[in-house]
């Protein structure tokens, strides 16, 4: 009974966040184009197919993952104060804390349905040169290598811009090497890594992080992965790419797909 | 169309299985061996995991029958209509429209509140920590939509992608070095909060829509990056409201 009305409440919350798109979307249809759509019918069950997959999704999100996911954050980062104990706090005293953001960071990018809707466009707009799964897993690979060091970067209380500006410098060096076809996507897919699924558990890990090491203020520390997150993964299409273009370089050129 | 969409969906659960599969991989894995401490609540997990499942098919269900046309053949009659104000005006609705209410940056909004009034940078009272997370919101969903504006008019005009966000990287650069530190990180987060699950496929289908109609432009070189200047623009809006308050 509660779980249905926590998807009950879940639903009215995704209707609402829809809604400002949805009056956008007529707006302009009525006043500015004035020129009905093709198949209305299907679209409008697509959408409601959205909201009540997307209510399902947050639901069992909330029930199952979210609380594992924040309670394991600050059981790691407190057993590594533990392990520390008395010594000054030290970066590889939290190994198994970055291990951890890894492996979700890796695991939350996989299952983000913002993701996999761009993977499966740039699969089909490529003709299939990009393969959706191929993409996702080196935007997750980003993802988890961002994450990890923006733990390290909490642990160590460094600046944060020194991180980010170093890995614009990588994505602008990576630009100029990178095929050109490639470069969009790229850029695309740091944005659409923190949706749904990412975000929460990023945030409860940064926050109890910061929290639990000595001297770093949740408020001030506990920002940042969200931006690693949406850097690293630029670094990870585009080395992906260009890993592709020099391996299909060696077994000669006829097999060189991601170049035009 | 019903038999059809229950296939298809058939097809999506195991895919979405597939997808969910690393999650509870890590989960069991870090539970097993290094917490050491059994489930909590191992009905509810099932439970969930299942809606999670359910819903992740459904949804990229939809994605295919409903946001993806719908994105395509609105491009389209812009493209037809022939009007670059309107659709211009369009992409500021649509990028301002679905930032505003959106839940995720309204909880960042309330943690920078929370850390400009400890910082001392506003008072330390209710009212003024609302106003400044309100003030900040409308401040991202400009950016957004000034950032879905430029995207847009990049793929009218055909201008290189990488060439501007490479400046946005440089401004955003040049930006840290004059903003107090308390509202960096803040500003870095933003960027990634704002491209929320139902506006990505739109945008994306807008822009790849937009490429594939109009002559002379490549729906991969030009069709995508909206998301891209959709994630930078707020870093450089927040981090100028920083440096002007």
């Amino acid at each position: 009974m509660e779980f249905l009305k926590a998807l009950l409440d879940t639903g009215f919350g995704t209707l609402f966040d829809v809604l400002p798109i949805v009056v956008v979307l007529f707006l302009f249809q009525a006043a500015v184009l004035r020129r009905s759509v093709p198949n209305p019918g299907r679209i409008a069950l697509g959408f409601v197919l959205v909201l009540l997959g997307l209510a399902l999704f947050l639901v069992g999100l909330e029930e199952a993952l979210f609380p594992i996911g924040e309670t394991m954050a600050v059981q790691l980062a407190a057993g590594a104060i533990e392990d520390a104990a008395g010594g000054a706090v030290r970066w590889d005293h939290y190994l198994t804390v970055y291990a951890f953001a890894a492996a979700v960071g890796f695991a939350t990018t996989v299952a983000e349905p913002a993701l996999i809707a761009v993977s499966l466009k740039a699969e089909e707009v490529s003709g299939g040169a990009i393969g959706a799964r191929g993409l996702r897993v080196a935007v997750a690979t980003g993802v988890a290598a961002g994450v990890a060091l923006g733990c390290v970067r909490i642990v160590t209380g460094t600046p944060l811009p020194w991180y980010i500006m170093a890995a614009y410098a990588v994505v602008i060096a990576q630009t100029f090497r990178a095929s050109r076809t490639i470069i969009p996507l790229a850029y695309d897919s740091g944005g659409v890594t923190t949706s749904t699924v990412t975000v929460p558990v990023l945030a409860a890990l940064g926050l109890g992080l910061a929290a639990s090491v000595p001297g770093r203020s949740p408020l001030i520390d506990g920002f940042g992965l969200i931006a690693f997150a949406s850097v690293f993964p630029i670094i990870s299409v585009l080395g992906y790419a260009m890993a592709i273009s020099a391996i299909a370089r060696l077994r000669g050129p006829k097999k060189d797909r991601t170049k035009e | 169309m019903w038999s059809g969409s229950l296939a298809a969906i058939l097809r999506r659960l195991a895919a979405a299985a597939r997808d969910l599969a690393p999650i509870i991989l890590v989960i069991a894995l870090f539970q097993g061996l290094v917490i050491r401490q059994p489930f909590p609540d191992l009905a509810g997990v099932v439970v969930g995991l299942a809606c999670v499942v359910l819903g992740l098919a459904l949804f990229i269900q939809g994605l295919e029958l409903g946001l993806f046309p719908l994105g395509e053949a609105i491009a389209r009659s812009f493209v037809k209509k022939g009007s670059a104000a309107a659709l211009l005006a369009f992409a500021f609705c649509l990028g301002f429209g679905t930032t505003v209410a959106e839940p995720a940056l309204v909880a960042v909004g309330e943690k920078a509140a929370e850390v400009a009034s400890e910082a001392g940078f506003i008072a330390d009272s209710e009212n003024a920590r609302s106003a400044y997370a309100f003030q900040l919101r409308l401040v991202v969903a400009l950016s957004v939509g000034a950032a879905i504006v430029l995207g847009v008019l990049r793929i009218l005009k055909g201008w290189p992608l990488h060439h501007l966000i490479i400046g946005g990287y440089l401004l955003v650069t040049l930006m840290t070095l004059f903003a107090p530190a308390e509202i960096i990180g803040v500003a870095y987060d933003s960027g990634g909060v704002t491209t929320s699950t139902i506006t990505v496929p739109l945008v994306t289908a807008l822009g790849v829509g937009l490429a594939s109609s109009i002559k002379g432009r490549n729906p991969m070189l030009d069709g995508f990056g909206l998301i891209a200047f959709a994630s930078l623009s707020p870093m450089i809006f927040v981090l100028a409201y920083g440096i002007v308050l």
